[in-house]
This record gives structure tokens, sequence and C-alpha cells, in this order.
């Protein structure tokens, strides 16, 4: 018995420091966010700020283009988020529910894709996109996250979960595909489509590489890149950026506060993403 | 084989389901794939004239020493990324895979740097690791070492301090793939191995590991993937610097393609990328295919 105790105080402390390691950065961006600039890096550090300077967050907004920012993002990530969710859950249900020639050696191609990494096609995509005369738009982005092959894959996943009888029973009822689709596996599918959706609004509001590529007008940046840009102008005002990175992270806590277990089912039942 | 009405039938519905995606997949994906093998052989520049210039490319690339310093220093990244994130994230799973008060919120916690913004987390990075003022050194020479790296400003610690970043950042995602796998392990072979004598260690090595041998393997195959591709982490924290020390091979196509507007070269480098990272998955295939006979 104490023998037990002693090795849960001992967990404990280990949990406790992995956790610290862990939020360290997050709570030294949130507390220098608050800081006047002068006392961002002090010797001995300031643990917590001497007065709080709310107005940092003002600041940043009157200081750059924040608000534009924000709105692309929002506009981007809700817009590949929809279009992401209705093609892939649609395509999965042909993957998964309807038999014909030719559909295992499609999918395939598209669990090929998810192993090759964007980072080797995006010269030819680049090449293609601005022959198409998309680059420098918001649509470039779009079409580049919205019809990935994750989102399929990972509703395919779940609807293999859904017993074979059920469609049975619904066709032998007169229902059309669509009508299955519809009525009965979509309804069923809330838990995947919410970890889908989840995923691919998280990536997309962060994913920085699309938008430094695709987007070089200003009033087109996203918060990530424009972030960037401000901090290449403005490299000394370390308390602005620090405003600026918690707002540009605090969307995403709060979406992540609230969906924690459809991320978690989302990353287990597929492990794949990034 | 005769095709019947209803195959006909069921084919043209699966193609309806499938096509939205398809479409934009197929555009997206699949023609810059094949693409880019035209595009390596030719120089391409910005003004789109495209002249094939057949194994020029491979050649100029194979005299590349900048190329040959970024495939280097991404294996660097590799060799030493996958090992210890490896580690802490079996680490993190093991210590959180019980029933305890707040368990869950320490989930939450290893698990939040991997979605937060990368722009963010290397700037606050970068500010920690900072050579004078940073907390880091002010801790390293509070406990008596005199003078601690220059860590992103220093040529031999900018690599250290990237892949440290970039474990802590990735750390929790592969723990939650843990977790799972270590769920797939019957208790009764815990209890067995107690009956038996086995003490923790010797649970651990004999029925944890082998249990958890799945999942590792194919948690390697997506780290080495991922730390082949590397680039927004490295672009952020150091730009590849100082000097060549942190250049990466996904840095270089980058650098070549979108800032000199070598379209042509940029692609064969990417061919590189795109090999070793098909070469990984095919070595993943033909295992899976082992182990599922």
């Amino acid at each position: 018995m104490k023998r037990n105790t002693a090795g849960r105080v001992l967990l404990y402390a280990g949990l406790i420091i992995a956790a610290a390691a862990l939020l360290l950065p997050f709570y030294w961006m949130v507390s220098s966010s608050l800081k006047a600039n002068n006392d961002v890096f002090t010797i001995p550090l300031k643990w917590v700020p001497d007065t709080f300077m709310w107005r940092n967050y003002g600041d940043i907004f009157a200081k750059s283009g924040m608000t534009t920012w924000l709105t692309n993002t929002l506009t981007l990530s809700v817009t590949v988020t929809l279009l992401q969710v209705l093609t892939g859950s649609f395509a999965a249900y042909g993957f998964s529910k309807v038999r014909f020639r030719g559909r295992n050696v499609l999918f395939l191609a598209y669990i090929a894709t998810i192993a090759v990494p964007w980072q080797s096609y995006m010269i030819p995509q680049f090449i293609l996109m601005s022959k198409l005369h998309l680059s420098n738009t918001l649509f470039s982005i779009i079409a580049l996250q919205a019809f990935g092959a994750f989102g399929v894959f990972l509703m395919k996943q779940f609807y293999e979960t859904i017993p074979e009888e059920l469609s049975e029973a619904a066709r032998l009822d007169g229902l059309s595909e669509y009508g299955i689709y519809w009525r009965i596996i979509l309804p069923l599918s809330k838990p995947a489509i919410a970890s889908l959706s989840l995923l691919t609004f998280v990536s997309t509001w962060n994913d920085y590489l699309g938008p430094l590529i695709y987007l070089r007008k200003p009033d087109l940046w996203t918060v990530q890149l424009g972030l960037r840009t401000f901090i290449s102008q403005y490299n000394a005002e370390y308390a602005l950026i620090m405003a600026g990175s918690v707002l540009s992270v605090l969307p995403i806590a709060i979406v992540f506060l609230f969906g924690q277990r459809y991320f978690v089912e989302g990353i287990t039942s597929t492990g794949l993403k990034g | 084989m005769a095709t019947t009405p209803l195959k006909r039938r069921n084919a043209l519905v699966g193609w309806s389901f499938i096509l939205p995606n398809f479409a934009g997949f197929a555009a997206l994906t699949l023609a810059p794939v094949i693409v880019l093998f035209y595009v390596a052989f030719t120089s391409w520049n910005v003004f789109g004239k495209a002249r094939w210039t057949g194994t020029a490319n491979f050649i100029r690339m194979w005299h590349d020493a900048s190329f040959w310093t970024a495939l280097t220093n991404t294996l660097y990244y590799t060799s030493l990324h996958i090992p210890l994130t490896l580690s802490a994230s079996l680490g993190l799973a093991l210590l959180l895979n019980r029933s305890l008060r707040g368990v869950a919120f320490f989930r939450t916690a290893a698990f939040f740097p991997y979605i937060t913004s990368m722009v963010a987390l290397t700037y606050v990075w970068n500010m920690l690791f900072s050579p004078d003022y940073g907390p880091i050194n002010s801790f390293l020479r509070f406990i008596g070492i005199a003078n601690p790296p220059g860590w992103t400003t220093s040529a031999d610690w900018s690599m250290p301090a990237v892949i440290f970043v970039g474990t802590w950042r990735e750390m929790g995602y592969y723990m939650l793939l843990f977790l799972a796998g270590l769920q797939t392990i019957p208790a009764q072979l815990y209890e067995a191995a107690r009956v038996d004598g086995a003490n923790p260690w010797q649970r651990f090595l004999f029925v944890t590991l082998p249990g958890l041998r799945h999942t590792t393997f194919f948690v390697v195959v997506i780290m080495t993937i991922g730390s082949f591709k590397v680039f927004d982490l490295i672009l952020l924290m150091t730009e590849g610097g100082p000097g060549q020390s942190t250049l990466v091979l996904s840095q270089y196509i980058y650098q070549k393609g979108f800032v000199e507007n070598q379209f042509g070269y940029a692609s064969a480098v990417s061919i590189v990328l795109f090999a070793i990272c098909c070469l990984v998955t095919i070595f993943q295939y033909f295992v899976n295919r082992r182990w599922n006979d």
C-alpha cells in the first residue's frame, strides 16, 4: 500500500514535469503578449507581467492587417472544410458501398498519393495553376486543400464499420444509392464527419506553405502569412508579435477544447495526417 | 465476361459518387505528379518556355554541392528526429496509459502543440532559444554552464535545436497512435506474465514491445516520410541557416523553384524526394503483406 502511494507520487511528478515542458512555450507566448515590450527579455525572467498590457491586442489590430487576415483565413477554412466533407464522404460511399470494376485500383491510387509529399509536386502544380490563372486568388487554396485523399480515406474507414445489412435492407425497400447515402449512412457517420471537419479546419487554418506560394497580394494573406510578414517587418516588437501569435492560435484552441474527442478518434482511425 | 446491365449501372452509380472528389484530385494531384516527370527533363523558367534538355538537370544535380548538403542535412534531421520522437511518444503513451485522475488533461496537453500554428510556435521557440537573453540559456548558465550553445545562431547547434522543436511538436500525435496500439494488447497477457514472475521491465520487453510491433512499424514509416519532407519548421525557424547548416531537401526545391524560378531544375530535385518517399512506401507495402500472410 505504502509503495503504491510512493509510486503514484512519482508518477504524478513525472506527469507534471512532462506537462510543464509541453505547455511552457504557450505560457511564454501568453505572458509575453501581455508585457511591455522592454519586459519580454529580462534577467531574471518575469513570469508574470508587472502590469497587464491589454492594449497590445488593440495595437496589433491597428498596426497590421489582422482583420483582413482573420477574415481570409476563416473564409478559406470554412469553405475547404465544407467541400472536403461533402466530396470526401460522397466519394467514400462509392468506394465502400458500391461494387464496380476498377474500384480497388482507383482507391489504391488515392492511398498512394497520401504518402507522396506535396513538396515533391508543388512545382508542377504551381505551373498548372498559373496556366489556369488561379494563382493569387483565394480559390487556389480552396482547390489545393478541398479534394485531398485524406477525407476519402477517413470516411471510408468509418463506412466499413457500418454493417452491410443496413444498406441491403434499404435497397430492398426501394431506396436508391443516393437515398441510402443521404438518409442512412450520412446520419450514422456524424462522429467521422466531426473528426474530418475539425482536422481539415485546423490544417487549413495553420497552413503556411500553400498561402506562401499562392497568395502574393497582401489583401489575400492568411493569418499565418500575415503574422510572418509582420515578424519580418517589426522583428523587435516582441510583445506585439506574441499578441498576434495568441490571436492566431486562439481559434484553434477553442475548437480543440470542444472537439478533443473527435480529433483523437480521427487520428487513431486513420493514423495519417501531416 | 459479358457486362450485365446491372454491372454497368453499378459502375455508373459508383463513378457518380467518386467523380466530384476525383475531378479535383486528378487535376490537382495526379496531373502535377505526371507533369513533374516531364518538367524535370526541361529547362523551364518563369516565362513558361520549356526546352527539352534530357538528363542535364540530373547531371547538374550530381555536381551541385548545395544539393548534397541539403540531402545530408535531411538525413541528419531524419536520423535524430525518428529515434527521439519515437522514444518520447512511446514514453508518454506508457505514462498516460492508465486510469489516473487528470490523465485526460495530460493527453490533451501533449497533443496541443501538433495543431498549433508553426509560425507562432517557431517564433516562440526562437525567443526561448535566444542566445543572450533567452530563458533556455539563462537556465543553462544558472546550473553552471558558462558558455551555453548559440542554438539557431550557431552552425553546429541549429540542427539540434530544430530537431528538438520538431520532436516537441509531434510527439503528442504519435503518442495517440501508441495509446491506440496499447489498447489492443490483451490484459490477460500481462496477467500471465505477472503470474510467471516477470518484473515490469520484462513485461515491457516481452509483452508490450511485441504487441506494439505493427504500430511501431507504421509510426516509423510515417515519421520517415514526415522527416524527409520537413519544410515549414526549418523555413520558419532558421531559413536553412546559419549558412547552409539546416538547408533541407524540400527547402532547396522551394528555393530553386519559387525564389530563383528554375522550375526545371527544382523538379529534378523533387524527383529525388519523390523517389525516397516511394521507396519507403513500397518497403512498407511488402512488410505488411508478409505480416498479413
